[in-house]
């Protein structure tokens, strides 16, 4: 699924990094706990998360994730979005909850990590 | 290659840049994706743990053609039991650290499974020295 038909389907906004429109998501991964996202391998998945700070970005990057949603209306600031941009980075803002999000994706055919 | 990058205690605002600026490293010098995901998840992780347990230090990194040694040494309270902080789940971390994120018991066993080698030499009151060794072959 394209970065642009996740942010339609979440009515989410689109900032950061721009979205990379060759780019498909197969897979999600929801968590607000860093330590685990780095336990796994994060190829074509999108992390669903509430953290929302540069921790979040940095273990992103460390983990090859290209997109981010930052769920339950949580507002990255100038140093967030300065950092996604700088490490490539497109991250989906969305004012729903992360069970609902998942929920939502799930049933459009986004496949759990594990 | 050499590189030496320095860690100051809490600063998580800077977290990451020593594992950013060797995943950049490692791209240009076109090394492998999966050797890159490995190497950096392991020095992020060590990065992460001596920012938020130690008072500073150091992270030394070599790369060759065959492999990538990073030794990430720190002044700090040590560890008092290695075997448990080792076990998957087992966490001194402050609620700080835990709000940033980390702190869930995971670091050390991730470090482990992403390396080749490691060896951590600690002494209570003094520090610990994390050497992570990635062959490239």
């Amino acid at each position: 699924m394209k970065i642009e038909e996740i942010a339609k389907l979440i009515d989410g906004e689109i900032v950061g990094a721009p979205a990379d429109d060759s780019y498909e998501v197969k897979k999600a991964f929801a968590s607000d706990l860093m330590s685990d996202v780095l336990r796994f391998s994060m190829e074509e998945t999108v992390l669903i998360t509430g953290l929302c700070n540069n921790q979040t970005m940095r273990t992103s990057e460390m983990s090859d994730l290209r997109v981010v949603i930052i769920g339950r209306d949580k507002q990255p600031d100038e140093d967030m979005l300065e950092l996604a941009e700088e490490i490539d980075i497109t991250l989906i803002k969305s004012k729903f909850s992360i069970f609902k999000i998942s929920g939502i994706l799930y049933e459009a055919g986004i496949q759990p990590l594990y | 290659m050499h590189y030496t990058f320095e860690i100051e205690r809490g600063n998580f605002a800077d977290a990451g840049q020593a594992s950013s600026s060797v995943k950049r490293t490692l791209k240009q010098l076109g090394v492998a994706p999966p050797n890159i995901k490995r190497t950096v998840v392991a020095l992020f992780e060590a990065e992460i743990n001596a920012i938020a347990h130690a008072y500073g230090g150091t992270i030394d990194v070599d790369i060759d053609d065959g492999k990538i040694v990073m030794v990430v040494a720190d002044q700090g309270p040590g560890i008092p039991n290695l075997d448990l902080a080792m076990q998957e789940g087992w966490s001194t971390a402050s609620p700080q650290v835990r709000e940033m994120g980390y702190g869930a018991g995971m670091g050390l066993p991730n470090i482990k499974k992403n390396t080749d080698e490691l060896k951590i030499e600690t002494e209570v009151g003094v520090g610990t020295t994390v050497t992570m060794t990635v062959y490239l072959a």
